[in-house]
């Protein structure tokens, strides 16, 4: 069996999002597995960031269940018990159990603990890059309630725990290098800065599985490099799973355990990555070609 | 109306400079022959005539051809790239430079205000005015303030901020009128204690009410988009008006409710006489007492709202209010809940319009409908685009600008001259006209307001300014 | 029935001028995604140009024959409140263009509050009444104690919709002007590298909504006989709902939201309360927003992310 069927952290069953005629995701299933790597590849157009926006609660999917797993593998039981039950969410023995398809978007985030980057970088631009990292921060420092007293009188209490948030922010500039630039406003920086910027804010979110939109995207060599390391320090580090788009194969080649790949919005190919880099039908999917002429073409390139 | 574009202009070509005031002066002619040229006047009761002003056209024409020539061979000369621009770069620079001086130097007056009004006008009698305007002044100042915290935090355009302006003063004077009500107290708490307590009992009540009332409206419109939200509120601020003129059994309707009880010292009533203040402290009586105490209690009120949004920003529910405005898909990606922080962001706002809304009616005395129109709500938010959206000093300065300024075109009486515009001239007329053009104007030279810019509400070494131009200015 | 009927009638009527002013919104809000809000105002600067082109054919020039004048109105007072709305975008508008996106909005405020005023401080505060203009009614049906009746003026008012409405759509679909409109609303910045004029298309676009609600206008004035510089702002914000409801961006729309609207309008003054018919518009507004802000002909956005 293999590690991601074994302990997934995210279970996607039949998923399709449809936007009025156009069928963008159709019938996807595949397993995230917990504390690995897994990208999810493509031509332009395959539905990747369909199926992101499906996780990660922006768009309600047309059909299909998205079954997040925290702390232990769920058995097939809990998920069907879950499903049946109407619920969002449910403890389980080895921790909890949430539907992603059936909560709003701020609770895949706060609730599922599901963080995320973007294609085009969002960053909070007009905020410095240390209120970055500590907006991350807001539904740990916002328990006691939003407009608790302890906080609102500057009690020492609410001193304390902001103290530990901005000690976490320190961490991560740290380790992206940008301790130096804390007080600079995000949009000043960078532009493989501000991706990095991105991911350590979604990591301040103490998320399990982190969803990463393309984050080689307009990067430099170097830069790219550095993203690797990140990735790679976060994999090392931290317990996070970690679920990547990416058309840079470098990226995707060097770092992940698992690849899915899309194309026209369905599945072809599920593997490791030495498994999906020699499948002729994702070769014949990125060459743009036939699948039965795939030899023909890979005896003219020479590979 | 000036018009023309100022680019096309060969450089240095006077001809062409002049080509183009001419088309403009042209072009104002036409646009003001119609409606300036030519007027429908009313003759006596009898059907309408129509009389000639001919001169007038001609004379705004001349004035703006000149103006844009003028202004073509100087500051707009081609060649002088962007000149217009960094001439209000200049004064916005100024605005921002200024902020951190003026800010001891503005509290400092306005903690001596009074004094200050008193000695500068020679008496507590004469210095009635004076002190009546700044206790307007700082009425705006503090719905600026309140309004700050929807448009310029969280990004929110709201249109019927005057709504809650509304609640809050309706909620006090409804409640300090009811007869049943004060009986029931009198009887309870001893007599006149409604009469000397109800505006102390009823601010806070105001304030919850109108907090309340933001939470009710804003529920279902806050996740419209930013204009779409702009004509909801303003819709519902409309609403809540009509509902007051109409509900004639509750509000009186458009009569408006009078006779409210007047503001005391906490319990003691500005009276002459024994038991009033004057007694009390051994002072000779004066009415302007209770003007100086009413200034006083504005600038307090003001100043919670200063305070508490300067500790609402370094909370993480302001930091989520300001990432809103700058990105809402980013903060819901990050777990917020942003209907609820927007929520937040919309009733506190309200609140604070709710006391100044409580303390206008004990000021007045009177409330009616026609006190809280869309143009109050415009004005409002004017101060805060004006003043820069978020910051506090800038809106602060708008107010001082918009408020005063528009006061003082009331006081214009030169131009009453019967050599200049004649007795019947009315320059108030003048104000909203004014203040609509200076709308307009702000937007072209200077979208960001008197302060641009945000300063960061946490530091590691230093407390950095975030230059204006990164600052989203919020879109839903 | 019979007050069904004649309430059916007016409520047509009113909806045609709303639907007018709705065009004005709705193809603003297409082609550059702004709620003009100045839009109402200017429909009461046309409200008054045809008042003083009416008073200066009527009283100055003699003229006699009704609906002469009331064709030169027209055209006099499509085309300066044209150009006025023209001389709006170009002043208060283009210069924010790529500026941040409440700018147009709040210099919109601005605006028609520089308008309204201006009107008052040039021609006065005080409401200005003509004599009835078409005083002659049909009655269509009396059933003995109630006569329903169709005016003149209401025919009038109703035909010519009509017939602007007809000739606004072949514009729109028929001609280049048009398809540059429907480019510039798709997308400006590749509608402009394929050579169409896009500060052009959208002064035209600000010149033609100008023009409708310079008919409205004069409608308006015939139909009431009573102008007033404040009166910019509740039709404004009535049309603007139309506009809404129809569904913001869809021209069939406006026209569909305006009727609905006057017809609402008018069956609740005459059933329930005439206090509270701008409640019930501005309810109607908010109601539309909240619940089903793509209106009844418009496409429902899709959040990008």
């Amino acid at each position: 069996m293999r590690s991601w069927e074994r302990d997934p952290i995210l279970t996607i069953d039949h998923l399709s999002m449809r936007f009025g005629g156009l069928l963008a995701v159709g019938d996807v299933s595949f397993k995230v597995g917990r504390g690995e790597v897994t990208a999810v590849i493509g031509p332009n157009g395959a539905g990747k960031t369909t199926v992101f926006n499906c996780i990660t609660g922006f768009y309600k999917p047309s059909v299909g269940r998205l079954a997040l797993a925290q702390g232990g593998a769920p058995t097939p039981q809990d998920i069907d018990d879950l499903t049946r039950l109407g619920r969002a969410s449910v403890r389980t023995a080895a921790g909890s159990l949430h539907l992603l398809e059936r909560m709003p978007d701020h609770k895949v985030a706060s609730v599922a603990k599901v963080a995320r980057t973007f294609q085009n970088i969002r960053l909070f631009s007009g905020m410095t890059v240390l209120e970055n990292l500590l907006v991350a921060q807001h539904m740990g420092l916002t328990e006691t309630g939003l407009l608790s007293p302890a906080a609102l009188f500057n009690f020492p209490s609410w001193q304390r725990r902001e103290k530990a948030a901005v000690a976490r922010a320190v961490a991560w500039l740290e380790r992206i290098d940008l301790l130096e630039r804390a007080d600079d406003p995000a949009g000043d920086l960078p532009y493989g800065d501000q991706r990095r910027l991105e991911i350590a804010r979604a990591m301040c979110a103490e998320p399990v599985l982190l969803c990463l939109d393309e984050p080689a995207a307009g990067l430099n060599p170097r830069e790219s490099l550095a993203l690797n390391e990140l990735l790679l320090s976060i994999r090392r580090d931290f317990a996070t799973s970690v679920l990547l788009i990416e058309h840079d194969m470098s990226v995707v080649m060097g770092i992940s355990d698992h690849v899915v790949v899309l194309e026209y919005g369905r599945k072809i190919a599920d593997g490791t990555p030495e498994e999906v880099r020699t499948d002729p039908r994702v070769i014949a999917a990125y060459l743009g070609v036939e699948e039965d002429a795939v030899e023909a073409v890979e005896a003219e390139v020479g590979v | 109306m000036p018009a023309a574009p100022v680019s096309g202009a060969a450089p240095g070509a006077f001809g062409a400079a002049l080509k183009d005031a001419l088309i403009s002066a042209a072009l104002t002619a036409l646009l003001l022959l119609p409606l300036v040229g030519l007027r429908a006047t009313e003759d006596g009761g009898g059907p309408l005539i129509l009389t000639y002003r001919f001169g007038l056209v001609a004379i705004f024409a001349a004035i703006v051809g000149v103006l844009r020539l003028v202004l073509l061979l100087t500051v707009w000369r081609p060649g002088r790239t962007h000149a217009g621009r960094s001439g209000t770069r200049t004064l916005g620079d100024l605005g921002d430079r200024a902020a951190p001086i003026l800010k001891p130097l503005f509290f400092g007056i306005l903690i001596t205000y009074p004094v200050l009004a008193v000695l500068g006008s020679g008496g507590l009698g004469p210095s009635r005015y004076w002190i009546d305007l700044g206790i307007y002044i700082l009425t705006y100042v503090m719905l600026g303030w309140g309004l700050n915290i929807v448009v310029g935090l969280a990004g929110l355009l709201d249109l019927g901020y005057v709504a809650f302006y509304a609640v809050g003063a309706y909620t006090f004077a409804l409640l300090s009128t009811s007869i049943p009500l004060g009986e029931f107290l009198d009887g309870a708490l001893g007599v006149d204690f409604w009469k000397a307590w109800s505006f102390w009992v009823c601010l806070p009540v105001s304030g919850l009410l109108a907090a309340l009332w933001g939470m009710i409206l804003g529920f279902p419109v806050l996740r419209l988009r930013g204009d779409y939200l702009a004509i909801v509120t303003l819709a519902f601020g409309e609403i809540i008006r009509l509902v007051l003129i109409n509900w004639v059994d509750l509000t009186n309707g458009g009569a408006g409710i009078s006779s409210i009880p007047p503001i005391t010292f906490f319990g003691i009533p500005f009276s002459n006489g024994e038991g009033g203040f004057a007694s009390l402290f051994g002072l000779s009586f004066d009415p302007m007492h209770r003007n100086i105490f009413l200034y006083f209690v504005i600038l307090s009120l003001a100043a919670l709202t200063a305070l508490a949004t300067v500790r609402l920003r370094r909370m993480p529910v302001g930091r989520a209010w300001e990432a809103l405005r700058e990105d809402e898909i980013a903060c819901r990606s990050l777990g917020i809940n942003t209907t609820l922080t927007k929520l937040t962001a919309f009733s506190i706002g309200a609140m604070f319009g709710g006391f100044a809304g409580a303390f206008f009616a004990v000021r007045i005395r009177f409330v009616s409908p026609e006190s809280f129109t869309f143009m109050e709500s415009a004005v409002i938010l004017a101060i805060v685009v004006l003043g820069g959206m978020g910051s506090q000093i800038g809106v602060a300065m708008s107010a001082i600008l918009l408020i005063g300024g528009m006061e003082m075109l009331r006081n214009l009486t030169f131009l009453k001259a019967p050599w200049l515009l004649g007795p019947d001239f009315d320059p108030s007329l003048y104000r909203m006209l004014i203040f609509g053009f200076a709308m307009v104007a702000v937007m072209a030279f200077r979208p960001r307001g008197l302060v641009s810019g945000r300063l960061a509400t946490i530091f590691l070494k230093h407390r950095k300014k975030v230059s204006g131009d990164l600052v989203a200015e919020g879109h839903g | 029935m019979d007050i069904f009927l004649q309430q059916l009638i007016n409520g047509l009527t009113l909806g045609s001028i709303y639907g007018l002013i709705a065009i004005g919104y709705t193809m603003v809000f297409g082609i550059i995604g702004m709620v003009n809000f100045a839009h109402g105002d200017v429909f009461m600067v046309g409200t008054f140009t045809a008042l003083i082109a009416f008073l200066l054919l009527t009283t100055v020039l003699g003229i006699t024959s009704i609906f002469l004048v009331l064709a030169i109105v027209l055209v006099v007072a499509m085309a300066f409140t044209g150009v006025v709305n023209w001389a709006i975008e170009r002043v208060a508008y283009r210069p924010l263009r790529g500026s941040f996106r409440l700018a147009p909005m709040i210099s919109a405020i601005g605006m028609s509050i520089l308008l309204s005023n201006f009107v008052q401080v040039a021609q006065g505060p005080r409401n200005k009444a003509l004599p009835p203009i078409l005083p002659d009614v049909i009655v269509v049906w009396d059933s003995g104690s109630y006569q329903v009746t169709l005016a003149y003026k209401q025919i009038l008012i109703m035909v010519v919709t009509a017939v602007l409405l007809f000739a606004f759509w072949w514009l729109v679909q028929k001609t280049p002007l048009g398809r540059a409109q429907r480019a510039c609303e798709q997308d400006r910045k590749m509608a402009a590298l394929l050579g169409v004029d896009v500060d052009r298309t959208i002064s035209l676009t600000f010149v033609i909504g100008a023009a409708l609600a310079a008919v409205a206008g004069v409608l308006y004035l015939t139909y009431y006989g009573v102008v007033n510089f404040a009166d910019g702002f509740v039709p404004g914000v009535k049309a603007f709902t139309a506009a809404v409801l129809g569904g913001i961006g869809s021209l069939p729309g406006a026209v569909l939201g305006g009727l609905l609207i006057g017809l609402i309008e008018t069956f609740w003054s005459a059933y329930f309360s005439i206090e509270y018919k701008d409640v019930a518009a501005f309810s109607i507004l908010a109601i539309t927003l909240v619940f089903m802000p793509q209106g009844l002909l418009g496409r429902p956005e899709v959040e990008k992310v």
